[in-house]
């Protein structure tokens, strides 16, 4: 691959801030790339390639020394813009959004996601950015921890808590997995306004029918082996959940043990995993096919005590018939000594066909497949521990009445520095 | 005399550049001292306090060489012509 930039070290800091905004400038995207947003602990990093996805560019850091813990690429209404959280171990987190495909970042003046004092809680992570429907491309959601959700109805320049789910009864009796105590996944429904659907770890799957006002538990059938009770109404720790967007009743989720399946919008859940060809059923992403409702991609760990591959050999598994089988994939992937772990948003697939499938691990290492998972390239290796991969097929921007930014976050400097 | 912040380099961005705020009040306490810079300054504040005004974990912050984790944290007493410095904590990874 050829690189558009490498870190520079040991360079006076002036020096280096130039030489990162020469090789940003350099990082052109070009209309029909498919661009990879990929977050680490230590900063983000954006690749790019033509549609044939054979060749790679990059430019990163951005925010250097700051963890990316979520990145999202938003398209609706003729814009191209990138988002990203960025957390600074000391100056707490924000929301920031690029509009000319990472040239140029906001650089929020204060904090754009806060808890309001009434709540008594404090930010520690933005965990995901979830654009909303397609019909409302106003409309945007940030899942956080401690675990709740925000809500920005103007294009992301001001947010508010989501106080239904905030004010549930269960909300006090979650409890924080090893990551914390995260909302990762929000999934709006694009054929009801009205339903939006959300995981939490731990905590489980809650959805609302009425817009986000109100919200019930949606984890029957979902085992819970670290608990007394085989199947309470919540505790579930769900590491990931997805849905298609042309079959937005069914999902899927990886569990804290377990691969479920619903095709009632969460009311039930059927396991698909173990003893379906998975030879673990512990893991953390989980990725939905871009085009088959019935296609899922999940990368399972040997188990919670030993969060590797089993047998040491990376392996990505996926399934076509909705869970009824598994087929494991392992060209190109390390098949000797491949202690890897991936992390729940670590993996994803971008829209082009065939579906590019992408995933992180915590080692720095970038891989990549361009035939839907068949086989695989290291893309990249030395990277930060990676958190976030988003892959995205970029268009033709659009000029739309209602596309939002101009007048929002005001774009302060190139975000090339952290805080 | 007024009391004297200084800011940490990353800082200097949310206070129009400059490493130091000279307070054109006399604040009583620490608290009081970080309330009138974020009037000022509010991108400055909300990085050093979260939303429920506490100091943020990995943020020192000092009245000469004191550290107000040993003095009564924001209600730690200013003198006057006081020098208030915020420090990132030597934390990371």
């Amino acid at each position: 691959m050829e690189l558009a930039d490498r870190p520079l070290r040991r360079t006076p800091e002036k020096r280096k801030l130039r030489a990162v905004a020469r090789a940003a400038a350099a990082f052109k995207v070009l209309d029909g790339d498919v661009l990879l947003m990929v977050g680490t602990l230590k900063g983000a990093f954006l690749l790019r390639a033509r549609p044939a996805r054979s060749r790679w560019t990059m430019t990163g850091p951005l925010f250097p020394g700051t963890a990316v813990y979520a990145v999202a690429y938003d398209d609706r209404s003729g814009r191209r813009r990138l988002w990203a959280s960025t957390s600074s171990m000391h100056w707490g987190a924000v929301l920031r959004h690029s509009d000319d495909l990472g040239r140029t970042w906001t650089d929020p003046q204060t904090p754009n996601v806060k808890f309001p004092e009434s709540s008594g809680a404090a930010l520690r992570q933005i965990w995901q950015i979830q654009p909303g429907r397609a019909d409302e491309p106003e409309t945007l959601y940030c899942g956080v921890e401690p675990a709740a959700l925000f809500e920005s109805r103007d294009g992301g320049e001001t947010w508010a808590l989501v106080q239904g789910l905030w004010d549930h009864p269960h909300r006090p009796r979650w409890e924080p997995g090893n990551g914390g105590l995260c909302l990762h996944t929000i999934l709006p429904d694009p054929a009801d306004r009205d339903r939006l659907i959300i995981a939490t770890s731990t905590g489980g799957v809650y959805r609302s029918e009425d817009g986000g006002r109100s919200w019930s538990a949606r984890n029957r059938g979902i085992r819970t082996p670290f608990l007394p009770e085989a199947y309470p109404e919540f505790g579930q720790c769900v590491h990931k959940m997805v849905q298609h967007p042309s079959r937005p009743g069914r999902l899927f989720l990886q569990h804290h043990f377990g691969i479920y399946r619903s095709d009632d919008a969460g009311d039930s859940w059927q396991d698909v995993g173990k003893g379906r060809g998975v030879p673990s059923d512990f893991g953390f992403p989980m990725v939905a096919h871009p085009h088959d409702p019935d296609s899922v991609y999940v990368l399972p760990l040997q188990s919670d005590e030993f969060r590797c591959p089993p047998e040491a050999k990376l392996r990505v598994y996926r399934t076509r018939d909705a869970g009824a089988s598994w087929k494991g994939f392992a060209r190109g992937l390390p098949q000797k000594h491949a202690f890897e772990t991936v992390l729940r948003d670590a993996m994803a697939a971008d829209s082009a066909r065939p579906a590019g499938v992408y995933f992180g691990t915590r080692s720095g290492k970038l891989f990549a497949s361009r035939d839907e998972g068949a086989s695989w390239a290291c893309i990249l290796d030395g990277l930060p521990p990676i958190v976030s991969v988003r892959a995205a097929v970029v268009t033709a921007a659009r000029r739309s009445a209602s596309a939002p930014g101009r007048r929002q976050l005001r774009v302060r400097r190139a975000a090339r520095r952290g805080y | 005399m007024p009391v004297t912040v200084h800011l940490p380099g990353p800082l200097s961005a949310y206070a129009g550049g400059v490493s130091r705020v000279v307070l054109d009040v006399a604040p009583a306490s620490v608290g009081d001292a970080l309330a009138a810079l974020g009037t000022r300054h509010p991108g400055v504040r909300d990085r050093v306090l979260d939303e429920q005004g506490r100091v943020r974990p990995h943020v020192n912050v000092f009245v000469g060489k004191q550290s107000i984790r040993y003095s009564g944290g924001l209600a730690t007493p200013l003198p006057q012509s006081a020098d208030l410095f915020i420090l990132p904590a030597v934390s990371g990874g």
